[in-house]
């Protein structure tokens, strides 16, 4: 039988270990996967004690009483922390979301804290999502609409409005595609929750005239097919949004409309 | 001295920073045919205009009489006649030109039920000149930030604007006084590149992260503003920082003006709305440095809610449902998530926090920066928009939802002027390796500092003397303390520590140069604060508790080379564009 094992240099390895300093009595262990492309190491984890009594309620406190405090070489994204800039998705206590909305409370144990799944590393918790961003850039998220008048509006209803709810408000964290398996595995193909809930954001604008090119050219085998509504990404969504909805509405719309 | 191995690029026009101000100008840049780079230490949508809430003024008139000359009354008195009121009538004139276009970008704007933009009261907007309420605000929601930011992203797709993502801005290029490229450090594989320009536009927001308790995010760093004082030029009106009134207490998350502009009010321990007797006819919707003001009086005078009394309620349970859902989903989840309140049943606790920089770099309705030389120049190839900039249109004090229409304004007047000044493809002067070696250095002695002060424990004690000794109310013992304090906060930087020694993605050394940024313009807020000797705006003396438009009718410069600071003033501009409207001569300035 094959044997299936991970390169050599990509084996996880055990990191180094912090211990506490302050004398605290409330401490937990915080661990935390580190890799530098630039040294010759391997991955590895490191494991932080963080007193807890003088810890705000966020994971993103804990990572940034550990940069401030334990070990300023941590390497993390953030930068609005309020749940509205996207920049902290990661995978926490084997959850994606954001560090900053994610009370540490709500995990068990030991925290556990990985850049969000089945991404390319660029360092540390810093995924790389290059290619998520050409994905998005391949559905063209900008409004066609042929109207020249330059003084007024495009007027749009009250209803037709509110069809872009639950879809605008889209941060593009990538917390839903890190945890769809088909995105997993077809990734370079399959255009996943994120880019399909904005490839909808521009398919259900009323103001927009291309509708039906936009429905055209998501409906794809890969691109869009490759959805199984196996419903993580709305599971995932720190912002409450429903990307599963979104991919379903979209192939209905295949299905019913003459495309 | 330090080697690197350069990479050179060469640009028509560089765009630094990637928010609001930056897309919008690169978009009209790509669209008149320049070659255009957009640089950016965060990916476009990360930028903090994101954070934006309650929505962008122009007076469009969707929801009643309005005319942009009442917008600019407004503007110009909001910021207490600190304002260039030629800037502000071009703001106010361009402000419905520039959100039609936004419309037409794509952005989601809610809507009447005529299916035109709806618009929102908000702080200080009225009608005919201080007469009554006007609804000027044009809101996505409590998301218009997010809204726009995510369109013009589009947009700049659309125009194939290059960009250059997690690339970290180190220095300015200058010769002869001249701009004429950046050196950047691209975090994704420690290379460092030398970009050409023959215009650079500087993009890159405000530094409320000199401050303890900000709205501001954690890259709010003033990078910008810092090269431009290490380029040996003048940042203006530094001693204006904006206390928004309704961060959340504890956390200082901000919850939108947006939330009094549809009917909630601040409310203080003995359950008076108190906003009633400090602004009898705007009440909770007076400007925001009266409202802050207001709130610190209340709390220190023993009426502030809480265990330590120390901060204020605001209401909005009483509102209709249906306002809450539809209007204002976003705070509903910031004060569930950071203060555990439900907005239907509980009031949200606030307290006044660092919002806005209405000080910056200093420039001319057509976001060329300025310096002073005997008399007011503009300074070649180099341009500020946004929060960077200080044009002035917000003065002592900024309206809310005029920062985004400044951003899309002025993002757009400086495509336009870079498209006059500048021909596509015209050759780069040669610079001389000086400036590169110049930057280099300081680079390489940060990534290699080996002392005693970690940069968190440095930001720390800069944040808290900022926090504690040029607040909402300043006084002369205060700022000394805090002019002297800061300098000794400054000193630390040679014993400074960076433990990280990679270039990829080290963030310890991205920290340690944005405290290098935050310090310099810490010590240059301070400065101005100490030497203007009046209360005006945001700036509230209570040693000199008026406003001395004899003395103080001018902007002030800062120079800083380190921790020494040149503080010299320039008048500020006492007429108007055009005769479309007559000049607002100072009066009192009542809510």
């Amino acid at each position: 039988m094959a044997q299936i094992s991970l390169p050599k240099n990509s084996e996880v390895n055990k990191g180094k270990y912090f211990k506490d300093k302050t004398g605290s009595k409330n401490i937990r262990k915080i661990n935390v996967y580190r890799w530098d492309p630039s040294t010759e190491e391997n991955p590895r984890i490191d494991t932080y004690e963080v007193d807890m009594d003088n810890c705000p309620s966020k994971v993103l406190d804990i990572l940034n009483k550990i940069k401030n405090e334990i070990d300023p070489t941590l390497a993390y994204r953030r930068s609005c922390a309020h749940g509205v800039c996207g920049s902290c998705a990661m995978n926490m206590g084997g959850k994606n979301g954001l560090a900053c909305t994610k009370p540490h409370s709500e995990i068990d144990g030991d925290i556990d804290i990985y850049p969000l799944p089945h991404l390319k590393v660029k360092r540390d918790l810093i995924g790389d999502l290059d290619g998520l961003y050409k994905q998005y850039e391949s559905i063209e998220p900008w409004l066609k609409n042929n109207s020249t008048k330059e003084t007024t509006e495009i007027f749009q209803s009250k209803e037709d409005r509110a069809k872009l709810d639950g879809a605008y408000e889209c941060i593009m964290c990538a917390c839903c595609s890190t945890s769809c398996p088909s995105y997993w595995w077809n990734g370079d193909k399959y255009l996943g929750p994120a880019v399909l809930l904005q490839a909808y954001r521009w398919i259900v604008d009323s103001r927009d005239d291309e509708r039906k090119a936009r429905l055209k050219k998501v409906a794809d085998e890969l691109k869009l097919y490759r959805c199984h509504t196996i419903l993580n990404c709305t599971s995932a969504c720190p912002k409450g949004l429903n990307p599963a909805k979104a991919i379903a509405e979209i192939k209905k719309m295949l299905a019913t409309a003459n495309v | 001295m330090s080697s690197y191995n350069i990479i050179d690029h060469e640009y028509d026009v560089v765009v630094l920073g990637a928010g609001g101000s930056g897309l919008r100008a690169a978009v009209g840049l790509s669209e008149a045919g320049l070659k255009t780079a957009c640089i950016s230490k965060v990916f476009p949508t990360r930028s903090h205009t994101s954070a934006a809430q309650g929505g962008i003024s122009a007076a469009l008139g969707n929801m009643g009489e309005d005319d942009w000359r009442w917008h600019m009354y407004d503007t110009v008195k909001g910021a207490d006649w600190l304002g260039d009121q030629d800037s502000i009538e071009y703001l106010c004139k361009e402000a419905p030109k520039a959100v039609l276009e936004l419309e037409k970008y794509g952005v989601p704007f809610s809507r009447t039920d005529e299916g035109k933009i709806y618009q929102r009261p908000f702080g200080g907007m009225t009608k005919n000149y201080g007469n009554g309420i006007v609804q000027r605000t044009c809101a996505a929601a409590d998301r218009t930030g997010h809204a726009i930011l995510h369109t013009l992203y589009g947009q700049a797709l659309k125009h194939n604007t290059e960009f250059f993502i997690e690339y970290f801005a180190l220095d300015l290029l200058m010769k002869d006084g001249e701009c004429k490229g950046l050196i950047a450090w691209n975090l994704n594989d420690g290379t460092i590149h030398r970009f050409r320009a023959h215009t650079v536009i500087i993009a890159t927001g405000g530094y409320g992260k000199v401050y303890y308790s900000a709205t501001s995010a954690h890259t709010c760093t003033g990078d910008g503003n810092a090269m431009v004082l290490r380029a040996g030029l003048p940042l203006q009106d530094m001693e204006f920082v904006q206390f928004h009134p309704t961060g959340i207490y504890g956390h200082g998350t901000l919850i939108s003006e947006g939330v009094r502009g549809e009917g909630g009010y601040l409310v203080n321990s003995k359950g008076e709305r108190f906003m009633e007797r400090y602004a009898p006819n705007a009440k909770d919707l007076a400007s925001r440095d009266v409202v802050s003001r207001s709130m610190s009086i209340e709390i220190n005078e023993g009426r502030g809610v809480g265990k330590d009394q120390d901060h204020v309620h605001l209401h909005l349970s009483h509102l209709d449902k249906s306002v809450i859902e539809n209007r204002l989903p976003g705070i509903t989840e910031a004060a569930r998530l950071f203060a555990n309140v439900d907005v239907t049943k509980e009031p949200i606790p606030v307290v006044p926090t660092v919002h806005y920089n209405m000080g910056g770099i200093p420039t001319n309705y057509k976001a060329e920066v300025l310096t002073v030389n005997g008399s007011e120049k503009t300074v070649p190839g180099l341009m500020a928009i946004g929060e960077a900039a200080c044009v002035s249109v917000h003065g002592a004090n900024r309206l809310g939802s005029n920062s985004l229409i400044d951003l899309v304004v002025f993002g757009r007047a400086a495509a336009k002027r870079a498209a006059e000044l500048v021909k596509p493809g015209a050759p780069h002067e040669e610079i001389s390796e000086t400036e590169t070696q110049k930057c280099l250095d300081r680079f390489d002695k940060l990534r290699n500092a080996q002392g005693d002060n970690s940069t968190a424990e440095l930001r720390l004690a800069m944040q808290k003397t900022m926090q504690s000794k040029c607040a909402v109310f300043r006084t002369e013992k205060n700022l000394e303390e805090g002019v002297n304090e800061i300098r000794k906060t400054y000193d630390g930087i040679d014993s400074i520590s960076v433990k990280d020694r990679s270039l990829v993605f080290n963030t310890d050394l991205v920290e340690t140069l944005e405290f290098d940024n935050l310090i310099r313009q810490a010590v240059t807020t301070v400065d101005s604060a100490y030497h203007r000797k009046e209360s005006r705006g945001a700036h509230a003396r209570e040693d000199y508790p008026n406003r001395d438009d004899k003395k103080f009718m001018q902007h002030t410069l800062a120079w800083c080379d380190g921790k020494n600071t040149k503080i010299t003033y320039r008048p500020v501009h006492n007429s108007t564009l055009t005769n479309e409207v007559q000049y607002f001569p100072p009066q009192e300035r009542v809510y």
